[in-house]
């Protein structure tokens, strides 16, 4: 019998697990973008002082693993599982980051749905009993991304305006069965003497299923993941019994500026208030980059995108108690290299996390 | 699929087709006008000057054949040193096929690979490589100029 799992695709935790520790990293663009104050380290140039964009990478995803730990306040042997991906082949940039960090490993592929999966499942592992401080992370990066799945940078193709671009970031929590018992003083951007710091938990957790609404065209990622994302929050609103207002902000992870209207659209349609529709719900995609200026055209996607403003913007507006409740969602296009070209539709996939930030 | 029933095969096709048309609504349209006037204008000057410097080849003595490859091979440089220094792309950009479409474009589309590709290595990366975007092309120019060439040579005979 399941004791932790509530409707048909919920879990809830019965010692909600704490997020003790977080940090994020991103490119240059990314750190001209509106969110900058809210990152830990901006690149100064997206190469990061490797020699390959894959390395690059790597070392972005390790560099915010350790950060994330340091904030925590926990040593390397503290931790007893690395949870994380990326979009590479074979897990590249997370499997020699764990190469690294000779921990415990776990590497996970969800494409871009990769950061609340692996918070999801190391929120699980935490409540069931079976580690006590977990790292779980992602990452993505432009350049590696569009050599794998699109062109080479200096091919001189046009970018529809639907086409969204792939951030280079990475973003890692560190979960743990207790409360973090250092103070986490100075974690906030600039302001370094934060008031009112607050312990923040993952309380409960959906998990998505693949949901294809078969769209073919690789250049409408946001309208592929919107219907996954859709039934995840409908699904996760009807297992908890609970409405959109119950939150403060519900956050879907790369859908960008269309996917983003279409999925409001969807929410509305499926008979959820419109009023909190508009009022809570938001894409990290749409909050990366300035639209106009930064000629991102669809807006943002990838890993990172979700990771690092979770693990930065949203994480440290919890701590702060400017928000209290938010429901997560990490969206992910479930494509491969070859799928497109064999004729299939891009299947997509949302998995949910619940924060709650609570008072000393 | 093909375990699939037919009806259930159509019924998912339509559902895909009624979604595209409702995304749609949202997304926006490239700009056609513009991006054809600017494609124009650009491979328009782009073989205006191929021209210019034909002219300018002959009248230096050069036979009009060889003044042809010499073009050619200019505009192959140029648009492999432009990609080189990172300006083609920009310039693919703002022109689209104004500058895909010439001979540039096959130039870019040789370049960009074997820069991309540096790094896995002379033969299995750029050698491997190097034809990935400008291959299927030329597979298909030469696989529709034969049967183009057969459909000729049949009517020949008539």
């Amino acid at each position: 019998m399941t004791e932790k799992k509530i409707g048909k695709q919920t879990v809830k935790f019965q010692n909600n697990p704490f997020v003790i520790g977080s940090a994020s990293i991103v490119g240059k663009k990314e750190g001209e973008g509106p969110l900058v104050k809210w990152f830990d380290l901006i690149l100064e140039e997206d190469m990061n002082g490797e020699k390959t964009w894959e390395k690059a990478e790597s070392k972005m995803l390790k560099d915010a693993m350790l950060r994330a730990l340091q904030k925590s306040g926990k040593n390397k042997m503290d931790i007893d599982l690395v949870l994380s991906g990326d979009l590479l082949n074979q897990l590249m940039s997370s499997s020699f980051m764990a190469r690294d960090l000779h921990l415990p490993f776990l590497g996970l592929y969800g494409a871009c749905s990769t950061m609340a999966e692996s918070i999801l499942l190391g929120s699980m592992l935490i409540d069931g009993r079976y580690a006590d401080n977990i790292i779980g992370g992602a990452s993505s990066h432009f350049c590696t991304a569009e050599r794998q799945f699109r062109m080479p940078l200096e091919h001189g193709n046009q970018r529809p305006p639907s086409a969204q671009w792939t951030a280079t970031a990475a973003g890692a929590m560190v979960i743990s069965a207790n409360k973090s018992d250092k103070s986490n003083v100075g974690i906030i951007g600039d302001d370094k003497t934060p008031t009112a710091l607050r312990d923040v938990r993952v309380t409960c957790g959906t998990i998505g299923k693949v949901i294809d609404a078969g769209v073919t065209d690789a250049n409408q990622m946001g309208s592929a993941m919107a219907p996954a994302a859709v039934d995840t929050i409908l699904n996760h609103l009807d297992d908890t019994g609970r409405t959109l207002d119950y939150y403060d902000l519900v956050l879907t992870g790369d859908l960008g500026y269309i996917g983003k209207d279409i999925a409001a659209d969807l929410l509305i349609d499926a008979g959820v208030n419109k009023e909190a529709v508009l009022s809570k719900y938001d894409d990290c995609g749409t909050m990366l980059f300035r639209k106009e200026e930064q000629d991102v055209h669809g807006g943002a996607s990838g890993c990172g995108c979700s990771a690092a403003v979770f693990a930065g913007n949203i994480y440290k507006r919890l701590c702060q108690g400017e928000l209290n409740k938010v429901l997560l969602l990490s969206t992910g296009a479930l494509l491969s290299t070859v799928s497109p070209m064999q004729g299939e539709s891009i299947p997509g996939i949302a998995h949910a996390i619940c924060l709650e930030s609570i008072e000393n | 699929m093909s375990d699939m029933p037919k009806s259930e095969k159509e019924q998912k096709k339509n559902m895909a087709k009624a979604y595209g048309k409702y995304t749609n609504q949202f997304t926006p349209k490239p700009k056609y006008f513009s991006n054809s006037a600017k494609a124009f204008f650009v491979g328009g000057a782009i073989c205006t000057g191929g021209l210019f410097l034909q002219n300018m080849l002959i009248k230096s003595g050069i036979e009009q054949k060889d003044a042809a490859v010499y073009v050619t091979v200019i505009l192959i440089v140029l648009a492999q040193l432009l990609t080189g220094i990172g300006v083609f792309d920009t310039m693919g950009k703002f022109a689209g096929a104004g500058v895909i479409v010439p001979i540039t474009g096959f130039a870019n589309s040789m370049v960009a690979p074997a820069i991309e590709y540096k790094k896995e290595g002379l033969v299995l990366g750029v050698g491997a490589k190097l034809f990935s975007i400008a291959g299927p092309v030329l597979v298909s120019g030469i696989a529709s100029a034969t049967v183009v060439g057969i459909v000729y040579y049949i009517i020949g005979l008539f």
